[in-house]
């Protein structure tokens, strides 16, 4: 991944450019050469530069408004301006507009070395930086991915055995299972750990806000597009792209992702430069993919492409022995964030809690542990502090005729009316049957009737 | 044989162009062969600096090497500059045939300290050696030691080796090969 460094030298006067070009190509530089502003922003739109070389004094657009426009191009390049004469004000004009130092022709070989060589340095350094917030944000993460359960630990162990690897993971799961969890925890596990990870929410955004997202674009290459962006592939460079809810992209963001987990290249929206791209893919759904291949709404090639390491994350009802650990989890956690002494969650609201459906999964539990840790006034919490709806809590108060006759009416609705077959079900004869329904009042529903 | 031509652009002291020719061919096997002193390239002279530019001289190299050279190094004890610099070492054709070098900023005295002629002929010897690397396509090197790592003080050229690190030395071999 040791690219060489993209130099950019603008000046008017050729012997200044020739001489630098060739001093900075010995040097390792992949150099760009311009003799105006009009030519450098053209250069800067086609290729990537990461520091310019910028002339203070140039006909028509002079260097200080030109780092400007550069800087709105491309807010990452380093910019340093060539003055003729030392003076303050230029220095300080300079610095002021955002150039990242000044240097004096003619140049000090060892000095502009050291100025260049420093202030890639300090880039690197400042990327480095994010980076690595980013990286123990995604440890900090991953670490809540609590569980002791089968299903989990066999989980845990597909994170470790994959994450290592260079492969694409596609991660499946209902919706609040933890799914960008899983993606922060195989990324954290990989090589590529101290470079960036990546998020992009698929299913949040147009088809062409997609599209921009993900390959980036050039400035004007729509309405709105003032300034060039790089996309996620672009942005996570060396590290990591989580595509969330894969399975709401369009076939044709498809088909250009396809080719973009292919080659590694992109090409921004609006160019016609392709870049090489180093990421690894991880992408999630809660969608059924196959079932979608069949409808014809998702690429097989694309299916196959992304499901080369496939971790399925079970709903939380399928692994219930884990919610206690996830409940204590999530009080130790808020506890912390709302600094409330709460310890702990009540026996009998634990009890509760493990008997919950949770259709929304862990987030859904994570949810319910911090609505109830704002309203909890005790060292614990207690089952008044949740609001939960538990299985059969709406049938508490009914009267046991209450309770058959809504079962044999459910009964009698699944066999179509037909009572000879409910009564079966029910083991109860025929007649009895029938006196229980004329009891309750039930009337056959007949074509006369209607 | 392979004919690389030393060619002395105004007075150079003798013993440096024999040191040169004797060691030379310890890292870029070749016959040397010492042209005639040159007079001092006046063309190249520019007035305000007190300088001649490496550049011109270079051209002026390019437009008189004969067929029979295979490289002509330019060796002399001005005070060189591209324009963008203050001054350089030398300067050659990037994958070219000429190269020139300069003893001018390699001397002690420059810096304050008593001369040192041997300190002098290594440090010739290795700007010469750099120079030629260029010339065989060669750009700067991470190794520390090789001599075709960055050098832009004395003092980094001291710390450098007058040899080619490994991938240099097969780069530039597997180019003399092909130029035979």
């Amino acid at each position: 991944m040791d690219k060489k460094p993209s130099l950019l030298i603008v000046d008017d006067e050729l012997i200044v450019r020739d001489s630098l070009s060739k001093w900075f190509r010995e040097e390792n530089y992949e150099v760009h050469a311009a003799d105006s502003a009009a030519s450098a922003l053209a250069l800067l739109a086609e290729h990537h530069c990461d520091i310019a070389l910028v002339d203070i004094k140039m006909p028509g657009t002079d260097g200080i408004e030109l780092q400007s426009r550069m800087k709105a191009v491309d807010p990452e390049l380093i910019v340093i301006i060539m003055t003729g004469y030392a003076s303050v004000e230029t220095a300080v004009t300079a610095l002021k507009n955002g150039a990242y130092d000044y240097v004096t022709k003619p140049f000090d070989p060892d000095d502009i070395a050291h100025t260049l060589k420093n202030a890639l340095a300090h880039k690197s350094a400042e990327r480095e930086n994010v980076r690595l917030r980013e990286t123990v944000a995604a440890v900090a993460k991953s670490q809540e991915l609590v569980g002791q359960s089968a299903a989990m630990r066999h989980v845990l162990e597909a994170i470790e055995t994959v994450g290592p690897t260079e492969a694409t993971v596609l991660i499946t799961g209902e919706s609040g299972t933890g799914k960008e969890l899983v993606a922060r925890a195989v990324h954290a596990a990989s090589p590529r750990r101290f470079n960036p990870f990546v998020v992009l929410h698929c299913g949040a955004l147009s088809e062409n806000l997609l599209e921009s997202e993900l390959f980036g674009h050039e400035k004007g290459a729509f309405t709105g597009a003032q300034y060039r962006k790089k996309g996620s592939f672009e942005v996570a460079e060396g590290g990591s792209v989580f595509l969330d809810e894969i399975g709401d992209i369009s076939l044709k963001t498809q088909t250009d992702l396809l080719r973009v987990l292919q080659e590694h290249e992109i090409t921004r929206v609006g160019s016609t430069h392709p870049l090489h791209v180093d990421f690894r893919c991880i992408a999630a759904t809660n969608r059924n993919l196959e079932a979608l291949i069949e409808e014809g709404k998702f690429r097989c090639d694309l299916y196959y492409r992304l499901n080369v390491f496939q971790i399925h994350l079970p709903p939380l009802r399928e692994r219930r022995e884990d919610i206690p650990l996830l409940a204590d989890h999530f009080v130790h956690k808020f506890a912390a964030s709302m600094n409330k002494p709460i310890l702990r969650v009540s026996p009998e609201a634990m009890a509760q809690l493990v008997r919950c459906p949770w259709p929304g999964n862990v987030r859904e539990l994570e949810n319910a542990v911090e609505r109830a840790m704002v309203v909890a006034h005790e060292p614990e919490l207690r089952p008044e502090d949740f609001s939960l709806k538990l299985p059969g809590s709406e049938h508490a108060a009914r009267t046991l005729e209450d309770a058959e006759r809504e079962h044999i009416l459910e009964v009698l609705e699944e066999c179509r009316g037909n009572q000879t077959l409910a009564a079966e079900v029910l083991d109860i004869d025929r007649v009895t049957l029938h006196n229980k329904l004329k009891k309750y009042g039930w009337k056959k529903v007949t074509a006369d009737s209607l | 044989m392979r004919r690389i031509q030393l060619m002395p652009l105004g007075e150079v002291p003798a013993q440096l162009l024999a040191h040169l020719c004797k060691q030379l061919p310890k890292e870029l096997p070749a016959y040397y062969e010492i042209l005639p002193v040159q007079p001092p390239p006046l063309y190249a002279f520019n007035a305000d600096r007190q300088q001649y530019s490496s550049t011109e001289i270079l051209a002026r190299l390019a437009a008189s090497i004969t067929p029979t050279a295979w490289r002509v190094l330019g060796v002399s004890c001005l005070d060189l500059y591209i324009p963008i610099l203050t001054f350089v070492f030398g300067e050659a054709q990037l994958d070219g045939r000429c190269a020139v070098v300069s003893a001018n900023r390699l001397r002690q005295e420059v810096y304050g300290y008593p001369p040192d002629r041997q300190l002098l002929g290594d440090r010739l010897l290795k700007e010469a050696v750099h120079e030629l690397g260029h010339t065989f396509g060669l750009t700067h090197c991470s190794e520390g030691t090789c001599v075709m790592a960055s050098s832009h003080a004395v003092e980094w050229i001291d710390l450098k080796s007058s040899r080619f690190c490994a991938s240099c030395r097969a780069r530039t071999l597997d180019l003399a090969e092909q130029a035979i």
